[in-house]
């Protein structure tokens, strides 16, 4: 152990030195007054010797062997530079792990910044003035915003977010700008000559809250659900409310008299700029959604899809002047649910990849600025009022929340607690936002510096105080947690065991649609917004491969699982099997090592619910999409089911389909390499390796339990020459591949229940039970079209359960009606 | 109120359902065109068909609206501060009462206590593929032998609420409409 510290404290100081390197050229510069003319950054060159004066004067005889032009590749090599060392400052965090559990990952990166600007300022040198306002609404702000607006759950509405963020941003800014000006009538501080605006204005800067530190140890600490809804959802929504307010105050101070109409003007102008923001948005991922219907022979570049449309989102609202924020977060919100449908897998993964890292780049680099420029800035530090703002700044949020929540708890099924109610109220941190607001206010507001040193002030006082006290805050008031400790195996199985009748129980009361209007939606939805904008038709062949490229998912993690566990757990369990024979006692003991096991099995196997809620999904992290593979473990366990003895017949040649690995087989052998070059195919069938996997298959066995490692692949239909079961579903689309193309696949997320119900059912009708899900756990958006791709094979063994009459009058159900 | 109290007309033994589950029938009826969802989903839910039997009173082969009701009133959300007098009886919705139904969900032959095959057919049913089966018997094992007091291979109803007695049970057993 201590020779791992010792390595991973080396590594550490390592990164840490190579960042100060990195660092060194930019503060590395003799000659100050060389600024290279070639624009607006002006690190200077980065040899450390004279540098590119050295053009010979007169014209050079030779061919010159070796040149350096360091001004034309400046303005994008300093760029770089910076990313690089953001990023490096990253890695360098991650490696020694302990800092980040205690220190966020906002507080590394100001401090960071704070220290390449010292280097840069005992130098003498600028901050890159690249920082300005366009550079920083245009090019910084959509893809945190993209990010956030991505990824943000739509039960999110449901949990009063809107609540929290508009009003709650709204009571912080006016209040705060009251308070302030009334502090400012008092001569001591020297401050007269803010006026009410400019305090409004002042105050929309700094009431937009930015919790990303709050987020990590919230999920560290796996605090309850609806807490830590509320404080992602509102983070993403306070944004645009404090942009919105920032335009609207910074017009207004602009003004010299401020008219009562004005006023009037103005709240309605937050209307129009808000809801107009929202319909650009939603319109323009329509017409995303409706583009990728249309890109099956072009995969490569979906993912640009995406992201132009919601960049020209963003633009298109800022041409108009209305709220560019939301425009872009209702339209990856309208687009995602639609797209995500379309578009074919890689395209999905790479889309989700590179919001994150663009969000990811975007926000380090803005910390990194903000710790640069308080060095480097002249600050007109006032005692009085700085100090005041921070006093005001936490207790209007602290009255904010309390007063919010006392309205709202009546309606909500849990309400919210004290000890809720002040983790909300501590994590109001400040931080990106805020800072390039401050910055690129106009220089026509007389007091723009103590307003930046005032916003300088409080983000870093609460990123850096409150930030790093949450953890052992939240920690010592116990706020209600979700039960996440394994105390023991029969707290773990009936916790389950509760969780799915929950999600039986919700299914049945029909609790996500129970809501009159989204019970509408979704059938207006289903009826004509799935038919335009998802793809219709799609080829047999990308459902399929589809389905395929989720098998290969699931081989290769039952290839980890299983080998990890079986290896770890067998030998104790065979053990006491043995003792078990020998003494014939009737109670064994049993070891830490195997409860251990156990609660690994347990954790690793059991079937997770139906999400209720949303999964936790760090900022920083991609969500978990592990549900999606275990609905198709669950297929497979009730196909094995299926297969039992008693229930073949005629399906024998239907279950030549299954290709199921004998027990006993290792996996490690050509299995895994026929399915990884599958694998590497564009979406298509690949005829060679069928005739390999087929002449694997052998009968899939039959035992429950004596399969360790069953690899059930639901046949593609291409190998089933018969048809017959087939068409006794009624127009059903069940992507047939070669003999009979099916239209009419806007039931693309039908649901298939597996054992019961057999092929009769025209899929769309699940909409609505799947849409429900779907609305719930946005966190999982692949659930759906791997649910698709998991169930369009399916017709092969449906035949059999025929013998396995409905046990219950309520699931008996003659004929799948549509959904009315 | 009116149109509750015309609600509770119409719907037979109204009023004693209200008395007993505090919760108004009008609210109930949606649940009624809901039944062609059903399957879909619950037939994903592991232990659906549990959940599914559990509504029907044993030996009966159909449920009736006022037994429907009642077993969805277990999952009402507990209110703290109601005052019971000692005359009412346990509200449906009680933290009991919840844990009772769960425990139901595991003892379908009713007989007040989870015996060992009983706990394994659960486990089966909402364990995948990977486990084997001398893992089930081991994890069932282990399970009996944290909660068995009687040394009879089986768990019994106060041992089980026991054993949950740090859960939230009444967070994690109650659904939001059900107001």
């Amino acid at each position: 152990m201590r020779t791992m510290n010792y390595s991973s404290t080396k590594r550490a100081l390592a990164v840490l030195i190579t960042c100060t390197f990195l660092s060194l050229p930019h503060g590395c510069n003799g000659e100050s007054p060389h600024k290279p003319n070639a624009g607006a950054t002006i690190l200077p060159p980065t040899k450390p010797d004279n540098g590119p004066q050295a053009y010979p004067e007169d014209v050079p005889s030779n061919l010159p062997v070796f040149t350096m032009d360091y001004p034309r590749i400046q303005i994008p090599f300093e760029i770089t530079l910076w990313m690089l060392l953001a990023s490096f400052a990253k890695i360098g965090f991650h490696v020694y792990h302990k800092i980040t559990i205690w220190v966020p990952e906002s507080c590394l990166f100001i401090s960071i910044g704070l220290i390449v600007g010292a280097i840069m300022h005992s130098v003498h040198e600028e901050p890159p003035a690249a920082l300005s306002s366009n550079v920083f609404f245009l090019y910084m702000l959509p893809p945190i915003v993209l990010d956030s607006g991505y990824f943000l759950p739509i039960r999110s509405f449901f949990e009063n977010v809107l609540w929290f963020a508009v009003v709650g941003t709204l009571w912080n800014s006016i209040g705060i700008g009251m308070s302030l000006f009334a502090i400012c009538h008092i001569e001591a501080f020297g401050v007269q000559d803010i006026n009410l605006q400019e305090n409004l204005l002042f105050a929309a800067i700094i009431s937009a809250v930015d919790p990303v530190a709050v987020l990590n140890v919230f999920e560290d600490i796996s605090v309850n659900e609806q807490l830590y809804i509320v404080v992602f959802g509102e983070c993403l929504f306070s944004d645009a409310v404090t942009v919105v307010l920032y335009n609207m105050f910074s017009f207004v101070a602009e003004m010299e008299v401020v008219e009562p109409e004005d006023v009037f003007l103005g709240v309605a102008r937050f209307f129009v700029v808000g809801l107009g923001g929202m319909g650009f948005g939603v319109l323009f991922g329509f017409v995303a959604a409706f583009t990728t219907r249309f890109t099956s022979r072009v995969r490569e570049i979906e993912p640009l899809f995406i992201f132009m449309f919601s960049y020209l989102a963003y633009l298109v609202a800022e041409l108009f002047a209305i709220s560019s924020i939301m425009a872009i977060v209702c339209c990856a919100l309208t687009m995602k649910y639609y797209v995500e449908e379309n578009v074919s897998q890689r395209s999905c993964t790479t889309i989700r990849h590179v919001v994150k890292m663009l969000g990811s780049i975007s926000e380090t680099l803005i910390f990194f600025f903000l710790g640069v420029v308080t060095i480097t800035t002249d600050h007109e530090w006032n005692w009085g009022y700085i100090l005041f703002t921070l006093l005001f700044t936490f207790l209007w949020r602290g009255l904010g929340v309390l007063v919010l929540t006392q309205i709202i708890n009546p309606f909500r099924t849990i309400p919210f607690n004290m000890k809720d109610q002040f983790g909300l109220a501590y994590g109001g941190l400040r931080g990106a936002i805020s800072f390039a607001l401050a910055f690129t206010l106009p220089d026509s507001i007389g007091r723009k510096q103590l307003f930046v040193t005032a916003t300088i002030a409080v983000i870093l006082f609460t990123v850096f105080l409150q930030g790093i006290s949450i953890r052992p805050l939240t920690e010592f008031i116990n706020v209600r947690r979700t039960n996440r400790d394994i105390e023991s195996i029969n707290v773990e199985i009936h916790s389950r065991l509760m969780e799915h009748t929950m999600a039986g129980v919700e299914d049945l009361c029909g609790q996500w649609s129970h809501f009159y209007w989204k019970d509408k939606f979704m059938k207006f939805n289903n009826r004509v917004l799935r038919r335009v904008l998802i793809r219709d038709s799609r080829a047999e062949s990308s459902i399929v491969a589809l389905y395929k490229k989720l098998e290969l998912q699931n081989a290769m993690e039952i290839l980890d699982t299983v080998s990890g566990d079986i290896s770890a757990a067998a030998p104790s369990l065979v053990s006491l099997e043995q003792e078990k024979k020998e003494s014939a006692k009737p109670k064994k003991t049993f070891m830490a090592q195997d409860l251990k096991n156990m609660h690994n099995l347990l954790s690793k196997n059991m079937y997770k619910i139906r999400q209720r809620t949303v999964a936790f999904t760090s900022k920083y992290a991609l969500p978990n999409d592990n549900q999606p593979r275990e609905i198709l473990i669950r297929r497979h366990a009730s196909i094995r089911r299926s297969l039992r003895p008693g229930s073949f017949q005629s399906t024998i040649p239907n279950s030549q389909k299954y290709f199921s690995l004998p027990t006993g087989q290792s996996l490690g052998s050509k299995y895994p390499s026929a399915r990884r070059s599958y694998a590497d195919d564009h979406e298509t069938m690949s005829e060679v390796a069928y005739p390999t996997r087929r002449s694997r298959f052998s009968q899939p066995k039959r035992s429950s339990s004596g399969a360790m490692m069953p690899l059930h692949r639901l046949g593609t239909l291409k190998e089933v020459p018969s048809t017959d079961f087939l068409n006794e579903s009624q127009g059903e689309s069940f992507g047939k591949v070669h003999s009979k193309p099916r239209t009419g696949s806007s039931h693309s997320d039908s649901r298939f229940p597996a054992h019961r119900r057999h092929f009769d059912p025209p899929v769309d009708n699940n909409n609505g039970s799947a849409d429900d899900v779907r609305n719930e756990d946005e966190a999982e958006e692949e659930q759906q079209r791997q649910h698709r791709g998991a169930l369009r094979p399916p017709p092969s063994w449906a035949a059999e359960p025929r013998d396995d009459t409905p046990r219950n009058p309520l699931l008996r159900q003659p004929q799948w009606n549509p959904k009315k | 109120m009116g149109s509750s109290r015309s609600s509770l007309r119409r719907v037979p033994d109204g009023q004693q359902l209200l008395q007993e589950t505090g919760c108004e029938p009008e609210r109930w009826f949606c649940l009624g065109l809901r039944s062609e969802d059903l399957e879909a989903e619950l037939s994903e839910n592991p232990i659906g068909d549990r959940i599914v039997g559990a509504f029907f009173q044993p030996g009966q082969e159909t449920v009736d609206f006022p037994s429907f009701v009642r077993v969805l009133a277990h999952f009402r959300p507990t209110e703290k501060n109601r005052t019971r007098d000692g005359v009412q009886p346990e509200p449906a919705n009680s933290r009991n009462r919840k844990l009772k139904f769960a425990f139901q969900l595991y003892d379908q032959d009713r007989d007040g206590k989870i015996s060992r095959t009983e706990l394994l057919q659960v486990l089966r049913e909402m364990l995948g593929l990977q486990v084997t089966e001398e893992q089930l018997q081991s994890i069932a094992e282990r399970a009996i032998q944290e909660a068995d007091l009687d040394r009879d291979d089986a768990i019994c109803f106060d041992k089980f609420r026991k054993s949950l007695e740090k859960v939230d049970i009444d967070h994690k057993m109650s659904v939001r409409f059900l107001e």
